[in-house]
């Protein structure tokens, strides 16, 4: 036993000072693809490239849809006109009214009763593992969530928060269903990863929604395939009031 | 064609008909069984020795194929044995029932169900068909979403699952009851159904409920373009993506007969073993996690990250994705690059020594693995098990060694194998393996071709053809058919954690409650992999 104690004395501390202050070791986001004003004569066919309409073009510029980014590098590699890529990881954004939340309870002041502690469940709606994967380095000691006030919690009965990760799955539509609504309120919803987000590469079929917005209410939504864990932190943070969102429009560096 | 042994000796009374179709240095022989003679013809193959790999089924337009697929289990079997061995068994459209062949083949039982599901297509003999892939709660009978007819894009309609739906239960006996598990449970865990029936403190009946995640990743494949599969290939489990993006780009490369460049092939493997390095150590933090040993489930966790963060700065995701390309790599690296990342390996592969040093000394931590969960050397070889579960059960299963692909006939690395089969085994060849994937990404980079990585290829004609590799899991295969316009018209997945999934109500019964976790950690088995 007193192997461990010494080891893990070695070691020493490994946590992040974010978001005090910004994360920069290299390797902790895949980033993700940016815009950029289309040159005269140019038709941009980077566009097509992209297999899930996350680039969209415009009457001047290539505009990047973050929410449908899958990470294939398509737009960056094997391309003679590459488009840039951006490094960060806050990308959290207030889900969009339309289509994919049904009815968001978000009113003004987004983290008012959760600016303390944020209870979390977390529910894998068809992930594919990356995402679960994502969401367990939380706990490791490089992000540490619980210095924040942020816990996992086993039931839904206790959490303020349902993190779903995964394209709604059609078997898990209604254990989705039951664990939202097992939730005491206030309650939020977060959804991670471009599956939850849009549905993926996979939905919408028959067996999968487009996304879990058209399952339960969408609050704040973290976008990336899958996010990284500095992506998913931001998200909490946005919930309970302690980060800014990511600026709409399109991303810059 | 008379050197072919194996073939050669087909009794006559079983297949009339044995063609054999050479792949590159590889052959695929496919022999076709006559009427009411798939039993004894599948019998006669499995009796020589034949490991089973999956069943395909393929609606053509006017028959039913079904591929009993396999491959021969020694290194040193006959001269001119063939690699792949095929045994078709076709039907017209109209008739529906097949034998099942689960008393010769226990490992087809999933296979049979899923197809039942699937397509709709009887087994006769099957003792359990029914409620396997569709939730019979949720799904009306006779739906087959998985023949030609069936539209994938367009919902089935609102369905509300039954609330009158219980599990069949096995166990009938005084204070008898059933726990359920799932498919929300515990901390962050990957949704799966499990029903656990006791009397007290054990075990009796372990029956999971799975497909709580499924995709229909083979039914929505269905007319896309070869790029467009790749991208779900590589994303129906993305905790070894790569590995099975390799078997889908190897299979589509198998079609269009495209060469892939020396520099890539070897890139290839040294990211294989990247990722299996990787994908061991998050196993290995979930084994210490579900002991409660704390301190080392940090310890993991810490090296987890650290492997992640070199594969994010390396190649631009920490999981992988998008490196995989049909025909190669979707980018080259740098010398320098891949020095430096091997060194790191190298310090992680240390750290990760001392933290296995201080594991089999702690006695509170063995106690809760050694002889709990056991899967016996004759179950694992009934079962047809892959990967580490298997070799944990002492059945030296590798594809890198069984039927090598890209370069690793040329290092040298060992495939560990342990006899207990228990979770402490199963801890066991996680560090060996890792240690060995370690070995070869040092080895990999010493000789490493020059040139480009990836071949330039003119579209794909038809055709079919199966992709295999070693994912972190054990076994992967994927078969791949292209129509004459190009695009796959069936595509057919057999991941390592559907084959070993099938075998773990073998490690959780007769075990107490709480050894549940533990066996489950030790198994440390994919449920996005199973779904698809």
């Amino acid at each position: 036993m007193a192997n461990w104690v010494y080891s893990g004395l070695r070691i020493g501390v490994k946590s992040t000072h974010y978001p005090r202050v910004p994360e920069n070791t290299p390797g902790v986001t895949p980033g993700l693809p940016m815009g950029r004003p289309l040159r005269s004569g140019e038709v941009g066919e980077v566009v097509d490239r992209c297999p899930t309409g996350a680039l969209k073009r415009t009457a001047h510029r290539i505009v990047v849809d973050p929410r449908h980014c899958v990470h294939c590098f398509q737009c960056v590699r094997g391309t003679p006109d590459p488009l840039r890529w951006q490094e960060g990881y806050e990308w959290a954004r207030r889900a969009p009214s339309g289509n994919h939340s049904a009815s968001s309870t978000l009113g003004e002041s987004l983290g008012a009763p959760f600016a303390r502690s944020l209870h979390v469940r977390v529910v894998d709606a068809g992930d594919c593992g990356a995402c679960l994967r994502e969401v367990k380095q939380l706990s490791n000691p490089y992000y540490n969530l619980h210095r924040l006030g942020f816990f996992i919690t086993p039931t839904p009965r206790q959490a303020d928060v349902l993190l779903v990760v995964g394209p709604g799955s059609d078997q898990m539509r209604s254990a989705l269903e039951k664990a939202y609504a097992a939730m005491p309120a206030p309650r939020r919803v977060l959804a991670v990863g471009a599956c939850a987000l849009t549905g993926g590469v996979f939905g919408p079929s028959f067996m999968c929604s487009d996304g879990v917005g058209s399952i339960v209410p969408v609050d704040v939504e973290v976008p990336g395939h899958p996010p990284p864990p500095l992506a998913i932190l931001h998200g909490l943070l946005l919930i309970a009031g302690r980060a800014q969102e990511m600026p709409s429009g399109e991303m810059r560096p | 064609m008379e050197t072919l042994t194996a073939t050669a000796r087909v009794p006559e009374e079983y297949s009339g008909h044995i063609a054999v179709l050479q792949e590159g240095e590889r052959s695929r022989c496919e022999i076709r069984a006559r009427p009411g003679k798939l039993l004894e013809l599948c019998r006669w193959v499995r009796k020589r020795g034949f490991v089973f790999v999956g069943l395909i089924v393929e609606q053509e337009p006017e028959q039913w194929i079904l591929r009993y697929v396999f491959y021969p289990s020694g290194r040193g079997s006959d001269e001119g044995e063939p690699s792949w061995l095929h045994v078709i068994s076709s039907q017209p459209l109209a008739q529906t029932t097949f034998p099942s062949t689960l008393e010769v083949i226990p490992g087809i039982d999933w296979h049979e169900r899923e197809a039942e599901d699937l397509f709709d297509l009887k087994f006769e003999g099957h003792p359990k068909l029914g409620d396997f892939v569709l939730h019979d709660d949720a799904w009306q009978e006779g739906l087959a979403p998985m023949r030609k007819g069936f539209d994938a894009r367009r919902p089935v309609g609102h369905r509300t699952a039954d609330p009158n739906w219980r599990p069949q239960r096995i166990v009938h006996a005084a204070g008898a009851f059933a726990m359920p598990i799932g498919p929300i449970f515990s901390g962050v865990a990957e949704s799966a159904h499990f029903i656990l029936e006791t009397v007290g403190e054990d075990v009796i009946r372990a029956l999971p409920r799975f497909f709580y995640k499924h995709r229909a990743v083979e039914k929505i494949a269905e007319g896309r373009w070869p790029e467009e599969v790749l991208l779900l290939a590589e994303r129906f489990n993305g905790i070894s993506a790569f590995a099975h993006g390799l078997a889908c780009a190897q299979a589509l490369e198998a079609i269009g007969d495209i060469e892939v460049p020396a520099r890539a092939r070897a890139l290839r493997a040294w990211l294989a073993e990247l990722e299996r390095l990787r994908h061991h150590v998050g196993l290995i933090h979930d084994i210490c996690e579900s002991t409660a040993l704390t301190v080392a489930a940090s310890q993991a966790a810490i090296l987890e990250e650290d492997l992640l963060r070199l594969c994010g700065a390396l190649t631009g995701h920490r999981y992988l994705f998008g490196l995989i390309a049909c025909g190669g790599l979707s980018r080259d690296f740098k010398e320098a690059e891949l020095k430096a990342a091997a060194e790191r390996t190298r310090d992680i592969l240390g750290r990760l020594t001392r933290l296995e040093s201080n594991l089999i000394r702690t006695g509170s931590f063995l106690d809760r693995l050694e002889e709990v969960g056991i899967v016996t050397d004759k179950e694992a070889r009934a079962y047809g098990l892959v990967g580490p579960i298997a070799r944990a059960s002492g059945l030296a299963r590798d594809l890198r060694r069984l039927q090598p692909y890209l370069t690793y006939a040329q290092y040298t690395f060992d495939v560990p194998t342990e006899s207990e089969g228990d979770g402490y085994a199963r801890l066991r060849v996680l560090f060996a393996e890792a240690r060995a994937a370690a070995g070869i990404i040092g080895q990999a980079l010493t000789g490493l071709p020059e040139g480009s990585v990836r071949t330039v290829h003119v579209p794909m004609g038809a055709g079919a053809a199966l992709g295999w590799a070693e994912a972190p899991l054990g076994a992967a295969f994927h078969w791949v058919r292209l129509d004459d316009e190009g695009r796959v018209s069936r595509y057919r997945i057999i991941p390592p954690s559907f084959v070993n999934w099938h075998a773990f109500y073998l490690a959780a019964e007769a075990f107490a409650f709480q050894d549940f976790p533990i066996i489950l950690a030790s198994f440390g088995l994919s449920v996005s992999e199973n779904d698809r």
